[in-house]
């Protein structure tokens, strides 16, 4: 086996899973905190790719500079989405739950496709091609600025989550929702605030990857399976498992892409999906199974 | 009420005489996803197992009918019964997955979403049932191959097969089995601490549920003529299957067949609506909306909502 060959996918899919696991960390958090399973995950994701698309053709802006804006936006859609559907139904049944975001899901795939169409896209941005050579494998800058700004803001969330009072809160809020509103916590707009962040950080990963991956609406579920693979490989709820998991996840893919035809890669998810769900319902890092 | 019932079916009976053709397929559509819908209201609606990938189901039906008639020449009439064979055992294989290693709510949707994929990405890529060009039924119009020149034919058969599937799961609610799935669905543990095997009925409803499912592949092939591992694999077809159980009120009888003779009409009127200025995608839109607005403000469907209005109304 050639081992450059090898480096050069493991380098990749390292520096390429920073986004997925910022990707992850929104959706474990939104779960973590409210038990809600966000299945609208990966279409979330697509609308932070057009924002940065549509700022990037329209006003020049760069997406490595627009992933700030695109969060921004995703964060007012969660907060609105909590507040107006989320919140009527976080006490139902999980196929209550279940049900609300995938019409959420349809909504927001089937409004991309409205508005922006079918075709694939691809965001340009003054990294794109952009290299640097460490010995016998290269670095692409792109890749490497993106891993670096996703885990900058995976601590952002964690400093946030361990050193702040609203951070306080919204961990006690997940531990025990009831005792965190005896206390005189205002649960609901923790997790107005919780669900905001959650989609803000897949906002800012679908930003930080639309220049290196190109997207189209039909492509929200094959990111949401690739979350939930994270997440519950990572284990449910677990930002440090969300986030390891989701470079696992993409050093794998990474191998896969290199060893393997696309469609046949897109069928290792799937199964592994099955093997976990069956195997490590739990995942590495999570406490116990559903 | 049986009186009623017996009304309805002769009205429908006796509609063709005066349908135009529009009319007709609007109503054979209609009738197929009430079908499709009282299939997957056995494991979804009454045992609560909520599957979001039956399209699977009758995707295999589809390609096994129409790949043993047109190669071995195989009718139909009996290649539909082996495509439900084949789909009861994917149906098998998934429920024993799902509930041996007990796999509840989120975890089983995902075991379900992901078996579709698999098998749409498989047909995707064998080039023996045509690939991603999909497979087509050349028209011969032989009734042995069940092929119709008259529309009205699909329309008796759809017809026939949402009479049968409804009779089939008005047997089930009356039965043992039904009551057992009902307290499957209401609380499992419980059920179980109470000596039912919640593992048996839960397979039990899985199996029927996907032998009836791809049973109406079948149909889908041979009124479609064209198999296309998106269309009949993908996730759109899964949602197309489960909205109108939940519409009309999963769990019922009549919510299936309720759900489809609303949304169906609205379904076809609005795709024709949207294709024609360009906004291919804008009805799953309303479907999403529609999904959204029922488990709000109907959690239950339409059908008890209805029955219930009607109650109070006769009070």
């Amino acid at each position: 086996m050639d081992l450059t060959l090898i480096g050069q996918g493991l380098l990749n899919g390292l520096l390429f899973g920073g986004v997925y696991s910022l990707m992850a960390v929104g959706l474990t958090l939104i779960f973590g905190v409210m038990r809600v399973v966000n299945f609208a995950h990966g279409d979330m994701m697509i609308w932070g790719m057009y924002l940065a698309w549509v700022l990037a053709t329209r006003l020049g802006l760069d997406p490595y500079v627009g992933f700030v804006a695109c969060a921004a936006v995703l964060f007012v859609l969660g907060v609105g989405l909590q507040r107006w559907l989320v919140d009527r139904i976080v006490d139902a049944p999980h196929e209550m739950q279940i049900l609300l975001m995938l019409g959420v899901a349809l909504v927001l795939e089937n409004g991309a496709l409205v508005v922006f169409g079918p075709d694939p896209q691809r965001v340009r941005s003054s990294l794109t091609q952009a290299t640097v050579w460490l010995g016998p494998v290269f670095v692409d800058l792109g890749r490497l600025l993106s891993f670096v700004v996703a885990l900058a803001l995976t601590l952002a969330l964690y400093l946030f989550l361990t050193r702040t009072d609203l951070g306080r809160m919204m961990r006690a809020a997940s531990d025990n929702s009831y005792g965190a509103l005896v206390i005189g916590t205002d649960v609901r707009r923790v997790y107005a605030v919780a669900f905001g962040i959650g989609a803000a950080c897949v906002g800012a990963a679908g930003a930080l990857v639309s220049p290196i991956l190109p997207f189209q609406p039909s492509g929200g579920l094959s990111l949401s399976v690739a979350s939930f693979n994270i997440v519950i490989i990572g284990g449910m709820g677990s930002l440090l498992g969300a986030f390891v998991g989701g470079l696992l996840v993409s050093v794998a893919e990474s191998f896969g892409a290199v060893f393997l035809s696309p469609s046949m890669k897109e069928l290792v998810s799937f199964s592994l999906l099955i093997a976990i769900l069956l195997f490590r319902p739990a995942g590495l890092f999570g406490k116990s199974s559903a | 009420m049986k009186l009623a019932g017996f009304g309805a079916v002769a009205v429908l009976l006796a509609l063709p005489a005066v349908l135009n053709k529009y009319a007709l397929t609007v109503f054979i559509f209609m009738f197929f996803y009430a079908f499709l819908g009282q299939a997957w209201n056995i494991v979804g609606g009454y045992a609560g197992q909520l599957s979001a990938g039956h399209a699977a189901f009758v995707g295999i039906g589809a390609y096994a009918a129409a790949l043993l008639s047109a190669q071995a020449g195989l009718t139909p009439w009996i290649g539909m019964f082996i495509g439900g064979g084949l789909a009861a055992i994917l149906g098998t294989v998934v429920g024993y997955l799902g509930f041996r290693f007990g796999l509840r709510g989120f975890y089983f949707v995902l075991l379900t979403v992901a078996f579709a994929e698999i098998c749409r990405i498989v047909a995707l890529n064998t080039d023996a049932v045509g690939g991603a060009l999909g497979f087509y039924i050349t028209y011969t119009g032989n009734p042995w191959q069940f092929q119709f020149g008259d529309n009205r034919v699909y329309y008796y058969v759809a017809l026939a097969l949402m009479l049968g599937a409804t009779g089939i799961v008005a047997w089930i609610e009356r039965s043992r089995f039904g009551a057992y799935l009902t307290a499957i669905r209401e609380d499992e543990n419980a059920s179980e601490a109470l000596g039912v095997n919640t593992f048996k009925y839960k397979m039990l409803a899985m199996v029927v549920s996907s032998f009836l499912t791809g049973v109406g592949g079948t149909f889908y092939a041979f009124s479609l003529f064209s198999l296309q591992p998106n269309a009949v694999f993908g996730i759109p077809l899964s949602v197309e299957i489960i909205i109108r159980p939940i519409v009309g009120g999963a769990g019922t009888v009549l919510g299936p067949i309720l759900g489809s003779f609303i949304l169906s009409p609205l379904a076809e009127i609005s795709r024709n609506y949207f294709a024609q200025h360009g906004w291919a995608g804008a009805h799953l839109i309303a479907y999403g909306v529609l999904l959204v607005s029922v488990v709000l403000f109907l959690p239950q469907g339409a059908y008890p909502a209805a029955r219930s209005l009607l109650a109070r109304w006769r009070r």
